[in-house]
């Protein structure tokens, strides 16, 4: 099969996905959900432009999602209030236009130089930007930020864009769109020099190019990117406030990215789908849902440094050959000590969550997982640790086993 | 006529240390080019400096008649010059193909073209697979050249060099480390990419270097002692003394 037919069945998948999805999930809660997570696919996608494409560590690329948004919530409300006749579907591209500005304006101090000094650049613009806008309140509106109603605008072939589901389908064409030209730049000579830079900076300057000038429209690419998907929150939320643009969105767009895998383009696609969902379905059943995103984070960096796209890209091989089924018992064994691990994990931290924050106010009983138990008593943290322990064991007796079954099959498939 | 490559009085220390001290030598176009010298003696320096790797503390660079001293490395690789490195020095997890072909793009004028596929540029595409058969890597064309052998990592690092057209192409002991059969692939590809191209070569073996090049200059200390035709730097007593001498025994 040649490649644009591949890419062609590829890209038709992912427009059939974006269309059925709705009618399978047809609650409300998961429409919203798969909007964010369209939302979500864009940022994540326009951040590995620059860490997966070009190797550059930023720790403030919400400020162009941030400030496209904020751009889009004003633009909505001038066009809404001005009776100005553009329909919502295009209001993406004011998004677009104000990331290429800010990725410009702050493109050109933060790309004069890579690695480290660059990274320190991104967090000091971060800090600006997000400090700067709980002092320009006239702006970014405070504390409450920047309300705007999606439903003032002409109707666009007969649709208002007041349903959970109309907006779905605004934000999955403009996701289907940003994938397909993000997927395209990084075949363009351009984003093969973006590789060359993040690869050997040195040597790209010796084939006659400018790494600062790679950087710079790379930069530029990815902020135009960040602020689509900015616009698109503000669409989606009807409000845009300055949460979006500080540090703990631009950590949690570099999780997404990362724990979905930087080195392949879909990476940023899984991780924005996984993060959202659990970002949303954690948060309903764990106040300490942060502390889990963070552990989350630190096993793929330590076990899976190419995240979800890395691990299942290792098992292409076996899939082909036709021998991944090899592998499930294998994978089986080590499973039963990774549930008690992760079960001891989860206990200690539910445990340890309850008698540190919610102990004084609400006593020590708790529910966990249906049973009730008292985290102010010895059993239940003896329990955890028990399995902590158990399953730590029991890994490291299985895991070899899977290391194994994976270069024995992987060897029958190399012949 | 204008030399290809022309040093006048270049400088460079180190902090207090002068490395290259007062070095002053001309290449002319066409012409194969070694420079030999002992350990130390500042032959990867002066390259870096010509280059635009670092930049000269005092003196003058002249590439075909134009100063390009203390231009940047991308500015001088436009103006027809391109190097290798000593230690390799490529673009690990792309193939060998696109090491390659990042090395064509731009003397092919499609710069940072972001509105064209790579892989549509026919001519980027027919060069770059002439030059990766031409360095004897066509079967190895998709390997990431991070997994290559140190020879044919050497090769890519050629290949890399060459990729661009350059007319001044400078490579800095292509041949280190290599078997003696490897030497000699190597020194055939040298000898093919460098016909009507201005080359400059730094070298420890003696027979690619009395082999391959037209003249020979030598580097002792960061100054050039002698830069004459083989036979006369074989005869040369100064550098008898200072280089070949050690070499014989
Ligand atoms: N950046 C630097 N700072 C300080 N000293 C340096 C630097 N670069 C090179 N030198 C010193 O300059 C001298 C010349 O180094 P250079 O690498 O040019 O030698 P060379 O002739 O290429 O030697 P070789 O044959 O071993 O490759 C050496 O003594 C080296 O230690
Ligand atoms: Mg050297």
């Amino acid at each position: 099969m040649s490649t644009g037919v591949k890419h062609f069945i590829a890209f038709a998948a992912l427009a059939i996905i974006l269309i059925a999805l709705p009618k399978v999930f047809v609650s409300g809660s998961a429409h919203t959900m798969m909007s964010l997570m369209g939302i979500m696919i864009i940022f994540a996608l326009s951040y590995n432009i620059l860490l997966g494409q070009t190797g550059l560590l930023s720790f403030g690329h919400a400020v162009y999602y941030g400030l496209a948004g904020f751009c889009v919530a004003h633009a909505m409300n001038y066009i809404a209030r001005e009776k100005i006749g553009v329909p919502l579907p295009f209001i993406p591209l004011i998004g677009a236009f104000a990331g290429l500005f800010f990725g410009a304006l702050f493109g050109l101090i933060s790309t004069r130089r890579a690695g480290t000094v660059f990274s320190m650049i991104s967090l000091g613009i971060g800090e600006l930007v997000a400090s700067s806008a709980l002092i320009l309140r006239s702006f970014f509106g405070g504390e409450e930020g920047i309300p705007t109603n999606r439903t003032k605008f002409p109707p666009f072939f007969g649709y208002k864009f007041g349903p959970q589901i109309e907006v779905y389908y605004l934000i999955a064409f403009w996701c289907f769109v940003c994938i397909a030209l993000m997927y395209a730049l990084t075949r363009t000579p351009f984003g093969r020099m973006c590789n060359a830079v993040r690869d050997n900076p040195e040597r790209a300057e010796f084939v006659g190019y400018s790494t600062q000038r790679v950087r710079f429209i790379a930069f530029v690419f990815s902020a135009i990117f960040a602020g689509v998907a900015g616009a698109l929150a503000t669409i989606n939320f009807e409000l845009m406030n300055s949460q979006s643009l500080g540090a703990g969105q631009s950590g949690l767009v570099l999780l997404m990215t990362y724990v979905g895998g930087v080195g392949h383009f879909i990476g940023p696609i899984i991780g924005g789908v996984i993060i959202t969902f659990l970002q949303i379905s954690l948060s309903d059943i764990t106040k300490a849902w942060m502390l889990y995103f963070g552990l989350m984070f630190i096993l793929v960096v330590m076990f899976s440094p190419g995240g979800v796209a890395g691990w299942l890209a290792l098992h292409q091989p076996l899939l082909k050959g036709g021998r991944i089924f090899r592998l499930i018992p294998a994978y089986a064994l080590a499973l039963v000590p990774m549930a008690m691990l992760a079960a001891g994990l989860i206990m200690t931290i539910e445990l340890a969550h309850r008698m540190l924050v919610d102990a004084q106010s609400d006593g020590s009983v708790m529910k966990l997982a249906g049973w009730t138990v008292d985290a102010a008593k010895a059993q239940p943290w003896m329990l955890a640790i028990g399995l902590l322990v158990c399953g730590a064991l029991g890994l490291k007796l299985a895991w070899p086993k899977v290391r194994e079954a994976f270069a024995a099959q992987s060897a029958e498939v190399a012949q | 006529m204008t030399p290809a490559l022309s040093l006048q009085d270049v400088r460079k220390n180190f902090g207090p240390t002068e490395i290259i001290r007062g070095l002053t030598l001309d290449v002319m176009p066409r012409e194969r080019h070694a420079i030999i010298g002992p350990n130390g003696a500042g032959k990867s320096t002066t390259f870096h400096l010509i280059s635009g790797r670092i930049k000269p503390s005092s003196g003058s660079i002249r590439l075909n008649g134009a100063e390009i001293t203390g231009m940047a490395p991308y500015e001088i690789n436009r103006r027809g010059l391109s190097r290798s490195f000593q230690v390799t020095n490529i673009f690990p997890r792309l193939s060998v193909f696109e090491n390659v072909r990042c090395g064509v793009l731009w003397s092919l004028g499609y710069r940072y073209s972001f509105w064209r596929f790579v892989d549509k540029l026919r001519d980027a595409n027919e060069k770059a697979h002439a030059i990766v058969e031409e360095i004897g890597l066509g079967a190895r064309r998709h390997a990431p050249a991070g997994i290559l052998t140190y020879a044919e990592q050497r090769a890519l690092e050629i290949g890399v060099t060459i990729a661009g057209g350059a007319d001044v192409v400078m490579l800095d002991e292509p041949t280190a480390g290599m078997s003696k059969a490897e030497t000699e692939q190597a020194v055939a590809l040298i000898r093919k990419i460098s016909e009507g191209r201005t080359l400059v070569m730094v070298e420890h073996d003696m027979s690619v270097v009395f082999g391959l090049a037209d003249r020979i200059s030598v580097l002792v200390y960061g100054q050039i002692i002698a830069s004459d035709t083989p036979q006369a730097i074989r005869q040369n007593k100064a550098v008898r003394e200072a280089y070949l001498g050690e070499e014989a025994h």
